[in-house]
């Protein structure tokens, strides 16, 4: 039953204190026309009293409108991947690809993708589990701020990202440790295979950095806080029971910190070139290729690079089902 | 014994000032008080989880108040057991000793005693993930017992257990602690759980601590 007079009571019930006393009420503390048991109190004024249930059962309106209205604005957008996606592969045909991968300058840029995909998400996860431990473990000064620039690389543009790299190496601090990194290794890094590797690195990170957290945040800190009561350092506690529960937060941030790298374009163009049999990496062919007219092979590496992004999208799911709550994850690290 | 003077600490917007507190040493003590009094806060800073920010805390006759929780020799079981959910109850029980890089021969001997002890050693292969309440409260006291520290601070272990389950651990308590004559702190809001455990009891209200009768 659902008498609207019910409600003062009942409010009062719930927080356990009596209401004060009401001029509406009868002796019994009730008020007048209250229904208790789903009888009507007769002793009452009529007007206050429930009606029993003579009038017309009230109308509620199809539901089949809303679904409708759902299925058709979801759908639309869940087809308009499909078909995306489709007509690549449609478009697409063996001999394409077979011409593809025979060009040297796209296998160079598949090597390249792997490798500076690899070492991207390695480097990637060094600097996201601390960070992500550091976030959520550990209350310091000026945390708000840091927590803000963690998320500068995932909102700015990625044009914005290489040119600033690009100003940050022309600085004098920039210009010091591009020469010393050469006196070491040979390597340039601006126009050459680390600037790919830095460009990919400063937004892959951002990403890791995120899964990273989120896997902590999953950890209760109980777990560790009794470690340390049973005799553990810090690091003993990091290293025997947070680790071992991270293990698939850290396959997830880097997988995604990887599909990241193999996505990057814009701070690689900029910051690394697009120079073939040097710094050219899988988007970096399917532009280039487009640029001289030759659609076929873009699209070629184009399905490849999303034949490999699905896989990466079914390993992310397949490692989330594990964790507790895969949606905190999952659902991370695939922006523009 | 435990020995709190003077205890005062910040925690965010909650604060506790001026506490004291004296356990004899081998006693059980039952801390009684409302939920959301400091309870639980207090029981961190004995562990040295939480900074005090001044008073002293003395645990077996040392000054702990300025050591690491690592140092202090105290066991806890928190409210929610906590136990690490990557290792076998047996690893669990044996993690302290691990720490203190027992040989595997020795753990092993101490888990099985432990586990006899507490009745639990059907379960020594099993994971903490599908342990019912009563089970993953007594592994994790075993796990609390297994270095055999000084003082054991209990957060509310009997809370999310069943009647029958609870009055089996009220009976497991009193015995493990006269069998190892550790200083037991326990802390539960719950009056006639206070009185069938502890033989000193103290209330926590309005942000002090005082002995409490035990009538």
């Amino acid at each position: 039953m659902s008498d609207p007079t019910n409600k003062p009571e009942a409010a009062a019930a719930a927080t356990g204190s009596a209401p004060p006393p009401s001029p509406l009420r009868g002796e019994d503390g009730r008020y007048p026309g209250q229904v208790r048991g789903g009888r009507t109190n007769n002793n009452v004024s009529p007007g206050l009293a429930t009606q029993p249930a003579t009038s017309q059962p009230h109308h509620v309106a199809s539901d089949a409108p809303f679904y409708a209205g759902l299925a058709i604005l979801s759908g639309f957008y869940v087809l308009l991947i499909v078909a995306m996606l489709g007509s690549d592969f449609a478009y697409t045909s063996p001999e394409h690809f077979s011409k593809a991968l025979a060009s040297p300058e796209i296998r160079y840029s598949i090597l390249l993708s792997l490798f500076s995909c690899n070492l991207t998400a390695m480097l990637s996860l060094v600097v996201a589990v601390p960070l992500g431990y550091v976030m959520t473990r550990v209350a310091f000064p000026g945390k708000a701020v840091v927590d803000a620039i963690l998320d500068i690389p995932v909102v700015l543009p990625p044009l914005v990202v290489g040119l600033s790299l690009l100003i940050l190496f022309r600085t004098a601090p920039g210009r010091l440790f591009e020469s010393t990194f050469e006196s070491l290794t040979g390597m340039h890094i601006t126009y050459a295979v680390p600037g790919v590797i830095l460009a990919q690195f400063m937004v892959a990170a951002a990403f890791a950095v995120r899964t990273m957290r989120a896997t902590f945040d999953q950890i209760p800190i109980r777990h560790e806080q009794v470690a340390l009561t049973l005799g553990c350092s810090r690091w003993q506690a990091f290293r025997l029971v947070v680790l071992p529960q991270v293990g698939r937060g850290v396959l997830t941030a880097a997988t995604i910190a990887w599909a990241r790298a193999l996505g990057e374009f814009g701070p690689i163009l900029i910051f690394a070139g697009a120079t073939r049999h040097r710094t050219e990496v899988l988007s970096t062919t399917v532009f280039l290729e487009l640029s001289i007219g030759n659609i076929e092979s873009a699209v070629a590496v184009s399905v490849l690079m999303v034949a490999v992004a699905m896989g990466v999208l079914i390993l992310i799911r397949t490692l989330g089902q594990g964790e507790r709550r895969p949606g905190s994850i999952s659902g991370r690290g695939f922006g523009a | 014994m435990i020995e709190i003077q003077n205890l005062s600490l910040r925690n965010g917007s909650f604060a506790l000032d001026g506490i004291s507190l004296a356990v004899p040493a081998h006693r059980f003590a039952v801390l009684m008080g409302a939920t959301g009094c400091g309870k639980t806060t207090l029981l961190e800073a004995i562990c040295g989880l939480k900074t005090v920010a001044s008073g002293a805390i003395h645990l077996a006759g040392r000054d702990v108040t300025r050591l690491r929780p690592a140092e202090r020799g105290v066991g806890y079981v928190p409210q929610d057991a906590a136990l690490f959910a990557t290792m076998s109850v047996a690893e669990n029980l044996g993690f302290a000793l691990r720490v203190r890089r027992w040989p595997a021969t020795e753990i092993r001997q101490r888990v099985d005693s432990l586990a006899q002890e507490l009745g639990i050693a059907h379960l020594l292969d099993r994971r903490p993930l599908g342990l019912s309440g009563g089970e993953a409260q007594r592994v994790a006291l075993g796990r609390a017992l297994a270095a055999r520290p000084a003082v054991l601070c209990l957060d509310e272990p009997l809370n999310a257990l069943d009647a029958d389950t609870r009055q089996e651990m009220v009976d497991l308590l009193k015995r493990v602690q006269a069998s190892t004559g550790v200083t037991a702190l326990h802390v539960t809001h719950d009056r006639a759980e206070a009185k069938q455990l502890g033989d000193v009891l103290f209330q926590f209200s309005e942000g002090k601590v005082t002995a409490a009768k035990p009538d």
